[in-house]
């Protein structure tokens, strides 16, 4: 049976038009595009071809604002961390609470090292406080990074008017859009955003690609010195042939951004709708109203979700949680935290994310496979009792701490 | 996705004895919400005989959360409340062939749900006493607050401190950093700084009389016999591979292993050294060195 993968926030499927289109990079297209030969010089076209796609995609004003890297972590490293090397007389740095750990973790650390960061919260639907943001501008601040998209829950955040505000108070913003490009059409040339960053594989090219977008004329320091390539920004030989296919990538998601808009977000409504009809004690974590199209992240009180997605899986769907168990911690996710979602219902949030290559079929397969899953989970739960939450569950069975 | 055991999976998709047993006389309730595993125990106990005759839990958590409790009813389901309370977490991780490291504390809330279940039909309270902390050691899966509890209650000052009172960091090194982070921690409260270069404490003595009255309490003699005995349970699990091991001498906490047959020169044996060195110092209670006779101090050889 072929599997339903309804995890594409997590990695996407490579399209096979890329696949094609990168292939030759690594046989007969083999130069270097640095050396002074034939070899060289064809896969050198071939790269600025790429880059132009990708500043189609973002509405950049210049190829050059292109930087190809490794990853979107290394992208997120490098805008934070040249933001403050490039002006040492600013200590401070503003994020949210909600971050990939790209940008959470490096933060924590960079506190280590004697900066100031602070970390905005979010209200219970995942919200940002505008009025706190506006108060912490200030010139102590080397730069603001602040996700497009959360990874977890979809929910978008104002980062076109947070740009705004920072170049208002003479500060650099940053914002990491791995999960936002391709799905929000964008045109950075109208912004305020500085920096920003893209992953290649969430939008169906390979792992191992990454770019920063870097607008003319901020201040830059880069990570990796070495070589001239990407202008001397990101030293190293290119990944040609990853680079490439991120750039046809690109020239596909730009086609396919209304069907994402229109057929996927249906897709996600139906799916949403089918299951909140049918489990009971189930609701849509994070803002519904203002959410990338292809995500639902559903919490399922009373159950755990690892135990979810195993028993997901034995039916071939693929999707992700945000309990303490999946990734091995000791604490839910730290986005169903800091909305103030309940233990538990928190380690039993399930996220779907789909692609253009799911199909309704397979939305319909999910939904009559999801509540016997939850109901069987549910028998096993202390907190349940035959087709209802016990009376007053948290008091009713209050473990002991072990 | 973890690498769970095929035993651990079944009892996942099929779990004995789900749900509260009927008439039951014994409840223990344990975990934390947070953590996101919490499990009832129900008993149902012949008053009598004190012998366990049915057993049933829930269980709020993972697939390993779940698979350990279904395994640990079915390893209680007939004993008397005294031999079931000698079933440890460990006894629990072998019935389902093995947790990944990060998952053992759902082995270990097992055990603690039978203490609290036991302790619930003497009518006492059960309290516990251990904390559980970030998991800092993946290789053998020791926290950060038992790192801590043992930096502070040791005054350790190194990361090879840290290795040999806790095992942590002892394997691949990857935890390092976080090994020093509480390092630095806690030498902070005392005012004093953590110094990479700083000299590990110095050895315990290794003399035959210092041994003899060593923290384990067993004489030399009885140490080395013990060790031996676990050799001999190993050594089935070598035969079948065709190989062989031999011990050749205890010195200290080092014990010296001849690998004969296929697993002399086998690329393996450092591994399977690795695992002898764990079953020993369990069995032993304290930290042991597990080395082929080829690291024997010259001295020993030639002498």
């Amino acid at each position: 049976m072929k599997g339903i993968y309804l995890d594409n926030n997590a990695t996407t499927m490579v399209d096979p038009d890329v696949v094609e289109t990168m292939l030759p990079y690594f046989t007969e297209q083999f130069g270097n595009p640095s050396s002074m030969h034939a070899f060289g010089n064809k896969v050198g076209r071939a790269l600025k071809q790429a880059r132009q796609q990708v500043q189609n995609l973002l509405g950049a004003a210049h190829d050059s604002e292109i930087i190809f890297t490794s990853c979107g972590t290394e992208s997120d490293s490098t805008a934070i961390l040249s933001a403050l090397r490039a002006q040492p007389e600013r200590n401070e740095i503003i994020t949210t609470v909600v971050e990939h750990p790209a940008v959470l973790s490096l933060s924590k650390n960079l506190e280590k090292e004697g900066y100031k960061v602070h970390y905005l919260k979010v209200d219970n639907k995942g919200r940002l406080d505008l009025d706190e943001y506006k108060r912490l501008l200030s010139e102590r601040v080397a730069v603001v990074s602040v996700m497009w998209a959360n990874n977890e829950t979809g929910t978008l955040f104002p980062v076109l008017e947070m740009a705004e505000l920072a170049s208002a108070a003479g500060v650099m913003f940053h914002t990491d859009a791995v999960q936002a490009v391709g799905k929000v059409p964008m045109n950075l040339q109208d912004t305020k955003i500085d920096m920003l960053s893209i992953s290649g594989h969430k939008l169906h090219a390979p792992k191992g690609i990454g770019v920063l977008y870097l607008r003319r004329g901020v201040r830059y320091r880069p990570l990796l010195r070495g070589g001239h390539q990407e202008r001397g920004r990101r030293a190293g030989t290119e990944n040609v042939a990853s680079i490439i296919a991120l750039g046809k990538a690109c020239e596909l998601a730009r086609e396919h951004m209304e069907f994402e808009n229109t057929t996927v977000a249906d897709m996600r409504d139906r799916l949403e709708q089918g299951i909140l009809a049918a489990v009971p004690h189930s609701f849509v974590t994070g803002d519904p109203d203002n959410r990338l199209p292809n995500t639902a992240n559903i919490a399922f009180e009373y159950i755990e979700g690892e135990a979810i997605l195993m028993l997901l899986n034995k039916q071939g769907i693929a999707a992700s949680s945000g309990s303490a168990c999946t990734s091995g911690s000791l604490e839910p996710s730290h986005v169903m935290r800091a909305m103030d979602i309940p233990y538990t219902a928190a380690h039993g949030s399930v996220r779907f994310s789909l692609s253009r290559y799911n199909s309704m079929e397979e939305i319909e397969k999910v939904i009559e496979a999801v509540p016997p899953i939850m109901a069987q989970l549910r028998k096993l739960s202390p907190y349940w009792d035959e087709n209802d939450p016990v009376e007053d569950p948290e008091k009713a069975f209050a473990p002991a701490y072990a | 996705m973890w690498d769970y055991s095929e035993t651990v999976k079944e009892h996942f998709y099929n779990p004995r004895n789900a749900g509260a047993v009927e008439e039951a006389n014994a409840t223990g309730d344990v975990g934390s919400l947070s953590c996101g595993d919490a499990l009832r125990l129900t008993l149902k106990v012949n008053p009598d005989t004190e012998i366990i005759e049915d057993a049933g839990f829930q269980t709020f958590g993972c697939g390993s959360a779940i698979a350990s409790s279904s395994a640990l009813t079915e390893i209680i389901k007939g004993l008397t409340l005294d031999d079931a309370l000698k079933v440890s977490n460990q006894d629990i991780a072998d019935y389902l062939e093995g947790l990944p490291p990060e998952k053992m504390h759902c082995s270990v809330m097992g055990r603690e749900a039978l203490q609290a279940a036991v302790a619930n039909y003497h009518g006492e309270e059960w309290s516990d006493d251990h904390e559980e902390g970030a998991l800092i050691c993946k290789c053998f899966a020791v926290d950060a607050v038992l790192i801590e509890d043992t930096v502070r209650a040791n005054n350790l000052k190194t990361v090879e401190d840290v290795a040999h009172y806790t095992k942590a960091g002892g394997g691949c090194a990857s935890c390092h950093e976080g090994i020093e982070e509480i390092l630095a921690k806690v030498l902070a409260e005392k005012g004093e700084s953590f110094d990479p270069n700083a000299a590990p404490m110095p050895e315990i003595e290794t003399t035959p009389e210092t041994l003899a009255a060593g923290a384990t309490g067993m004489t030399n003699l009885q140490r080395i016999r013990r060790i031996e005995t676990v050799i001999d349970s190993i050594r089935p699990q070598l035969q079948m591979d065709k190989g062989d091991a031999e011990l050749v001498d205890v010195i200290g906490d080092s014990v010296y292993l001849k690998m004969t047959g296929a697993c002399s020169g086998c690329q393996m044996a450092a591994m399977t050294l690795g695992g002898i060195q764990q079953r020993i110092t369990e069995e032993l209670g304290q930290f042991i060195k597990v080395l082929p006779d080829t690291e024997l101090p010259k001295a020993q050889t030639e002498g």
